[in-house]
């Protein structure tokens, strides 16, 4: 573009004011469901039903959002998604520790005690990131209740350990991997043993790569609707189990500014963490994908 | 060797074998278990009888199963071409040293934070005629306009993809970004001086530079579209009818609604088949590759 805007100046403008329309224009087309979500979840449900759904609320309302929370109907009780979203927390939280700490082990091992037939191992873990899930659903069912955990957090918490492994040892691998090996082996020399050289040397420098592994873990446990809905039970559903429950339920009028709160509800923690670390995020997301 | 030299030695396989195990038991065991499935005559639970391809010809007759699988090919089609399509174009309008780079590529990501649960919710009610774009635009003055795919048996399916597309395609643009940000300034420079159009330097240097990019993108949606669950549940439900089914609410449904856990089984490990024709190799290009490069 820039060569044009010193031969043509008055195209390379027109062509600059195209270019910025267009991706004005993007911008919106992201952003519209957003919108349309925010904007409907604070009408009444009159407004909604009589008027359109891109036009601001006239008469604003947070009913929707605390019938959402504490009293809407989700499956068969009126406990509104409160419940379920301690649920989710409850079991993604364990299950992005326990992930990022063995994760984190992983990558050492792999990287700096590295043995025959690590690279094998290592691509068998790999793979597991990529089998469909379908495939683990009646096994892990079998496990689950073998082990005396099927429909609690725990159980969860072990199945999304197991599929999470994978991801966080690639990206603590491929970090590792650029960690000067000889100021590993100096420390060796000196008498520093294996964990005193992940604590003490290893850890420290770690910062980035474990921020952006447990907000991967984040993102993909807290979404997760597959597992949620094989595995949970009241106890245990996470939100968007319990989303598609009381977007689904059949009885009675539907409140879609209720369903909206929802929504947004569910998709609230994920955001916060998108907008407060954008940059990490999209480094697990591409990490997730190109890197090797 | 003392103890604790035999034990320091040892350490390290100790350190990684809990979790190992994890996925020796949770993926290598389960595939295993899924695969002895998919040979029994299994119905509800389990059944250990042997009867040996019986489900997968079972699997292949039904129609239900085809128009699955036809349907994971329009959408899959649909999805990765769209989605690279649009995230190139996008990055490369990005790419032009646009003002407010910074506020706009974080409003074309944010919906890969979102769970399809999330999307499949907004996008069902976007495309629902009666209250969504239909009525919008009707009520805005443009009475014939109509779009009402998602009622519509033929074209439902690809309500899905768009719904998709929306969701992937910033995250695509992410990827091909960060290619053309990799992108040797001094060669976009030669060919200028050789007099190269704008459009001529993308069409001829650059976007053929971008072949690994599509690649990791080609792999990364086809699997998510393969594994695609959620959001048909959240956006159709599999429905009007079964015109939006997939192979993975076909599994599901086989499995756990109609009690035919052995064609259930068989489905999963087709599913699983697919993934691996394309995964397989990409992982072994990678892990062939010195870490870190």
């Amino acid at each position: 573009m820039s060569a044009r805007t010193e031969s043509r100046p008055d195209g390379g403008r027109v062509l600059r004011a195209l270019l910025y329309a267009a991706l004005i224009l993007f911008a919106i087309y992201y952003l519209l469901p957003l919108y349309v979500m925010l904007a409907n979840s604070v009408k009444p449900l009159e407004e909604i039903r009589q008027g359109n759904m891109m036009a601001l609320p006239q008469v604003l309302t947070f009913e929707p959002w605390a019938q959402a929370w504490s009293e809407a109907k989700v499956g068969v009780a009126a406990t509104g998604l409160k419940p379920y979203f301690w649920n989710s927390i409850k079991m993604v939280v364990p299950a992005v520790i326990i992930v990022t700490i063995l994760g984190a082990l992983n990558g050492y091992v792999l990287t700096k005690y590295t043995f025959r037939g690590a690279n094998i191992l290592f691509g068998m873990m790999l793979l597991g990131c990529f089998i469909p899930f379908q495939i683990a659903l009646i096994p892990a069912a079998r496990v689950l209740g073998f082990l005396g955990i099927a429909g609690t957090t725990w159980g969860l918490v072990l199945v999304h350990t197991a599929y999470g492994l994978g991801f966080a040892t690639l990206f603590f691998r491929n970090y590792y991997a650029a960690f000067p090996t000889e100021l590993i082996r100096a420390a060796r020399i000196d008498g520093a043993g294996f964990f005193t050289i992940f604590f003490r040397i290893l850890l420290p420098s770690s910062g980035p790569i474990i921020v952006v592994t447990v907000i991967w873990l984040f993102t993909n446990i807290w979404n997760d609707f597959l597992f949620g809905v094989s595995f949970g039970d009241f106890d245990s559903q996470p939100m968007t189990v319990a989303l598609n429950n009381l977007v689904s339920s059949s009885g009675g009028v539907k409140e879609y500014n209720v369903h909206f709160a929802g929504a947004i509800l569910a998709a609230l923690p994920t955001l916060i963490v998108y907008i407060v670390s954008g940059r990490y995020f999209v480094r697990g997301l591409m990490s997730g994908a190109v890197k090797g | 060797m003392t103890a604790k030299g035999r034990l320091g030695a040892l350490l390290p396989k100790l350190i990684l074998s809990p979790s190992f195990v994890i996925v020796l038991i949770f993926v290598y065991g389960f595939i295993a278990y899924t695969l002895y499935l998919s040979f029994t005559a299994s119905t509800m639970l389990p059944n250990y009888d042997l009867v040996g391809l019986r489900n997968y010809e079972r699997l292949w007759q039904l129609p239900h199963w085809w128009l699955a699988v036809k349907n994971l090919a329009i959408f899959g089609t649909l999805y990765i071409v769209v989605s690279c399509a649009l995230g190139l174009f996008l990055a490369i309008l990005l790419d032009q040293k646009i003002r407010g780079e910074g506020m706009l590529r974080p409003i074309y990501l944010y919906p890969m934070a979102l769970s399809f649960i999330v999307t499949g919710t907004a996008w069902k009610w976007f495309l629902d005629p009666g209250i969504g774009i239909e009525n919008t635009m009707q009520q805005w003055g443009w009475d014939s306009f109509q779009f009402g795919w998602i009622k519509d048996r033929t074209m439902a399916i690809y309500c899905v993809a768009i719904a998709a597309i929306w969701q992937s395609s910033g995250f695509v643009m992410a990827m091909f970004l960060a290619g053309l940000r990799g992108v040797d300034g001094e060669i976009i420079k030669a060919a200028r001086i050789d007099g190269a159009s704008t459009v001529t330097t993308y069409r001829r240097i650059i976007i053929p530079m971008m072949r690994p990019v599509f690649l990791s993108a080609f792999v990364v949606l086809a699997h998510l579209a393969i594994k695609s669950y959620d959001l048909v549940v959240a956006l159709t439900g599999g429905g009007p009818g079964q015109a939006t089914e997939l192979p993975a609410t076909f599994m599901y449904s086989y499995t756990f609604s109609r009690s035919q856990m052995g064609v259930g089984a068989a489905s999963a490990i087709v599913m699983m088949m697919m993934v691996f024709a394309i995964i397989v190799p990409y992982i072994y290009a990678e892990t062939k590759r010195e870490p870190g490069q």
